[in-house]
């Protein structure tokens, strides 16, 4: 019986035991975020060409990351909902560069 | 079950294996579910999916708004200087602070505390209210201002920017014309963001209702728990929308 | 496997009888279906709805042939006929296809499969059928209304700026549909992942699940594309946003890669269900083990996988960059692998097989070649250079129906007839129902066969009216319509009356070994009196007859 019947998935590598966030932690995230949101504004107040877009994009990606990690308590699920999380910006991802194949390689496009 | 690693839910493995379907310790504890853990993970789980296809559901608009500012960049450079950053910059803070209250909201269901559970949910939702306040007047002003994409839509000032005391560059007739395209999926995005919000609003109210019934205050955080991952999920939306469309090349090239 | 190992082993269905309590009778009254929890009844809800749905699209496919009898346009005007075919393709894809299998089959059968009571969210199982009712109602008002003419692609700028009909009345209908699918489909994965029996690990699933996981992760990724996509066509039809209006700098072309984005993985969640069943019937039926089970079961994730990577391959003369289409093309040709190998397993589970020719085999073997044919031509239209004689013309109307209509309506109805028993609890009639299976057959070829000689002729599709020269094929074609007309409407009749007259089943008519034979048919709410301990693989016959043996030891 033991061997097989697992109720709680405890030996299921798709469990993870339910973790408690403290406070703590929400605040130095929340800490961080209103930091990031500062530097990104402040940033684009100076011109860097081509880099505007990019560090603008990477400080979201950084803000959607540790949100998703504490805020959403991805960091303490399991890798099932790892996994999940990761395969959803993936597919995005399709989405974008193959769509861009057509787009950049046009012969009569506006790229 | 020789290798029960210490659970951190009261109600798991122990009672669990003892007598599994007998045992049920919360009334929202499901009878198809044999425990409340697996119930707990299935609704985590499952709600996850459902934020994958709001992924995809608002990686449509985003992959739209690639395209078109690539191909259309001087409009799409002007159009976004006429958006004002202190609003937006305020209304992300606002929308962090919000966030936050809602991650604590969640810790205060966790350990069972009414109260400040109540108390949280009562500031997520003054924060997502003032959020929409805010975008509500930066609408308000894109109307004054003719920027309202339709018949009343006026491309006369990115064509002639100095006639409207803009520091702009004069765009050609045609390139002037797509600015359009930029607040077409500026109301797209942020509108779409919106209704998510509004419907995030009335989950809030139901919510508070329930938790000041106590439902939440004895263990079953899964509600709380499964809404937050909605709530900030909204919030990435946000995260990416305002340096997308406020802030990236500010400067015209 | 020995010769005794064959279906001769049927246990007396004689003496078998109705047991008293059955998820039908649990509860009475209306009520309690319409506000129930219970997957089983919530799939028997889905199936009635899918078959009326079914044959109000097949009546618009009556009328189509109908128009296309005689060259001259003399039935009905162009725009009625364009409407035809628009209701015809909606109502058949987003009515009946995506949700024929999972939402049906999948719904009654993954659950008990896996070995627990119910899905993970009864609720949200629920509100998809509502959904899914609310969604067809719209449809049905865009009909009553006066009909749409968008072709079921919804094609800009022709959906947005050229048609007075009821294009936003027709896209909200797929909107919410496409949301009953989503439920369905993330209920799947949650069941799947989290609900499995003690012992039920994923290799020892049936093939069914497998392929209805890889169903579900394709709805839960490729729906909300469309859904965004209907949006934006709501919008530009509505306050002339123009994000696909060339006059306003919107690009056609994106509305096409993101409607195919989620169409051409579609073409998937359509057919990946109908190959589980298949699996399932082929092994019963040849008493074997499927070959190769790991790699069936793999294939079934490939090509959901690769599904998301092929779909410009429907823009190919839309104007596409040239490089861009070469690799869709070769992306293309990947799945016919996924797709070979199954074919390829299905042979060799029968190879040296016990084979029996009950009713579900036959449509199994419709099936198997029907798809073979489908998928092959399939081929043909990825290739460049091919695309660009064949697509739009009545080839390509071939080629789907012989994946779609060959390959997943003969998979639901072999699903159908083979879980009749277990679903009602009684036997449909077997000569009757062979007789449907190949009259079935023969309509199918009759009627799309000589659609790919019109197609590689020239005969473009979507027109009501065509040169003399035609004539021929398409009376031919006409005539195998009705013939598949009647193929269908006998198993409508036949299952209805079997449902009060047909012989009573027993739990495990077929000796099959899914857990779903293993309990009383038609099953109890809870499914399982004790949650099962899952000890064997899946289509391991010798556990069955051990198991059978035991029994017959213990009553004895």
């Amino acid at each position: 019986m033991s061997e097989y019947h697992d109720p709680s998935n405890v030996v299921n590598p798709e469990h993870a035991d339910h973790h408690i966030v403290t406070p703590v932690t929400y605040s130095i995230v929340f800490a961080t975020l209103l930091v990031m949101t500062g530097v990104t504004v402040g940033a684009a107040y100076i011109d860097l060409g081509l880099m505007n877009p990019v560090i603008a994009l990477a400080i979201a990606s950084f803000k959607a990351v540790i949100v998703i990690l504490f805020f959403m308590h991805v960091k303490y699920q399991s890798k099932l909902v790892k996994l999940t999380v990761i395969s959803g910006f993936f597919t995005f991802l399709v989405l974008t560069t193959m769509t861009l194949t057509d787009y950049i390689s046009r012969a009569w496009g506006l790229w | 079950m020789d290798n029960v690693t210490v659970a951190t839910h009261p109600h798991t493995h122990e009672t669990a294996v003892a007598a599994e379907h007998q045992h049920v310790a919360l009334p929202q504890h499901r009878h198809h579910f044999e425990t409340e853990e697996q119930q707990r993970e299935a609704g985590t789980f499952g709600m996850w999916l459902f934020l994958l296809t709001e992924i995809m559901f608002f990686g449509g608009l985003f992959f739209a708004y690639l395209l078109y500012r690539n191909w259309y960049n001087p409009a799409f450079v002007v159009s976004s200087n006429q958006l004002s950053i202190p609003l937006g910059a305020a209304n992300t803070a606002i929308l962090i602070a919000s966030g936050f209250f809602m991650a604590l909201g969640v810790w205060a269901a966790e350990v069972r505390k009414k109260g400040l559970l109540l108390l949280f949910l009562v500031l997520t939702t003054v924060f997502g209210l003032a959020f929409l306040g805010i975008k509500a007047v930066e609408y308000h002003e894109k109307w004054e201002k003719h920027h309202i994409p339709g018949a009343s839509f006026d491309v006369s000032q990115f064509i002639n920017p100095q006639a409207y005391g803009l520091k702009e560059k004069p765009l050609a007739p045609d390139m002037a014309q797509k600015t359009q395209v930029f607040f077409f999926l500026y109301f797209a995005m942020t509108g779409m963001h919106a209704f998510h919000m509004i419907i995030g609003i009335v989950l809030l109210f139901w919510l508070m209702w329930r938790a000041n019934r106590g439902e939440f205050s004895s263990g079953y955080v899964a509600p709380i728990e499964n809404f937050g991952l909605y709530w900030h999920f909204v919030d990435i939306v946000w995260i990416f929308l305002f340096p997308l469309l406020y802030l990236i090349n500010r400067h015209p090239v | 496997m020995s010769a005794t190992h064959t279906i001769l082993n049927l246990p007396d269905q004689r003496t078998a009888t109705l047991p008293k309590r059955t998820y039908i009778n649990n509860e009475d009254g209306l009520l309690s279906w319409l506000f129930t929890g219970d997957h089983k009844r919530i799939a028997m809800l889905y199936l009635i709805s899918i078959t009326f749905f079914f044959f109000i699209g097949g009546a618009f496919a009556g009328l189509i042939r109908l128009e296309l009898l005689t060259p001259q346009p003399d039935l009905v005007a162009a725009d009625t006929y364009n409407k035809f075919f628009s209701m015809h393709g909606i109502v058949m894809i987003f009515l009946f296809l995506v949700p024929s299998v999972p939402a049906t089959l999948g719904n009654f059968l993954i659950p008990i499969m896996i070995g627990t009571k119910d899905l993970a969210f009864p609720k949200i199982n629920l509100l998809s059928w509502y959904l899914y009712w609310i969604g067809g109602l719209f449809t049905l008002a865009a009909l009553v209304l006066g009909g749409v003419d968008t072709g079921w692609t919804f094609t800009t700028p022709l959906s947005t700026h050229y048609l007075n009909t009821h294009v936003v009345t027709a896209a909200t209908g797929v909107f919410i549909i496409g949301f009953s699918s989503i439920f369905t489909g993330l209920n799947f994965i949650v069941t799947i992942h989290r609900m499995r029996a003690p012992g039920m690990t994923w290799f020892r699933m049936p093939l069914f699940c497998w392929s209805n996981y890889a169903a579900s992760i394709l709805m839960v990724l490729g729906t909300p594309v469309l859904a965004i996509t209907l949006v934006l066509v709501g919008l530009e039809r509505l306050v002339g946003i123009g994000v696909f209006d060339p006059t306003k700098g919107g690009d056609p072309l994106l509305f096409q890669h993101l409607f195919w984005f989620y169409s051409h993985p579609a073409v998937y969640i359509m057919i990946l269900p109908g190959m589980g069943v298949i699996s399932e019937v082929i092994s019963t039926f040849s008493r074997k083990r499927v070959f190769g089970y790991t790699a069936v079961a793999f294939s079934s994730v490939a090509i959901a996988l690769f599904g998301f990577f092929v779909w410009a391959h429907h823009m190919f003369i839309m104007g596409v960059s040239n490089y861009s289409a070469l690799v869709f093309s070769l992306l293309t040709m990947l799945v016919a692998v996924p797709s070979a190998i199954k074919i390829f397993n299905w042979a060799f589970t029968l190879q040296k097989g016990s084979i029996t020719f009950e009713t579900p085999m036959l449509y199994a073997f419709g099936f198997l070649g029907l798809f073979t044919i489908g998928g092959m031509t399939g081929v043909f239209l990825g290739a460049l250079g091919m695309d660009i004689h064949l697509t739009e013309t009545y080839f390509i109307v071939a080629h789907f129906h012989f994946v779609m209509v060959g390959g997943m309506l003969m998979a639901f109805l072999a699903g159908v007839h083979f879980w009749w028993p277990k679903m009602t609890g009684r036997m449909y009639p077997e000569s009757l129902s062979k007789l449907a299976a190949v009259t079935t057959f023969i309509g199918f070829n009759l009627t799309f066969l000589p659609q790919f000689i019109l197609g590689y002729l020239g005969m473009p599709r979507r027109y009501h009216a065509y040169p003399q020269e035609f004539q021929v094929l398409n009376v031919l074609s006409t005539a195998g319509a009705t013939v598949l007309g009647v193929g269908y409407m006998l198993p409508l009749l036949y299952l209805a009356w079997s449902l009060k007259y047909g012989a009573i089943a027993g739990n495990n008519p077929w000796q099959a070994t899914g857990l779903e034979w293993q309990i009383q048919s038609p099953p109890l709410t809870e499914n399982f009196i004790e949650i099962p301990i899952v000890d064997h693989e899946a289509y391991d016959y010798e556990w069955l007859e051990h198991k059978t043996a035991q029994e017959v030891t213990t009553v004895g």
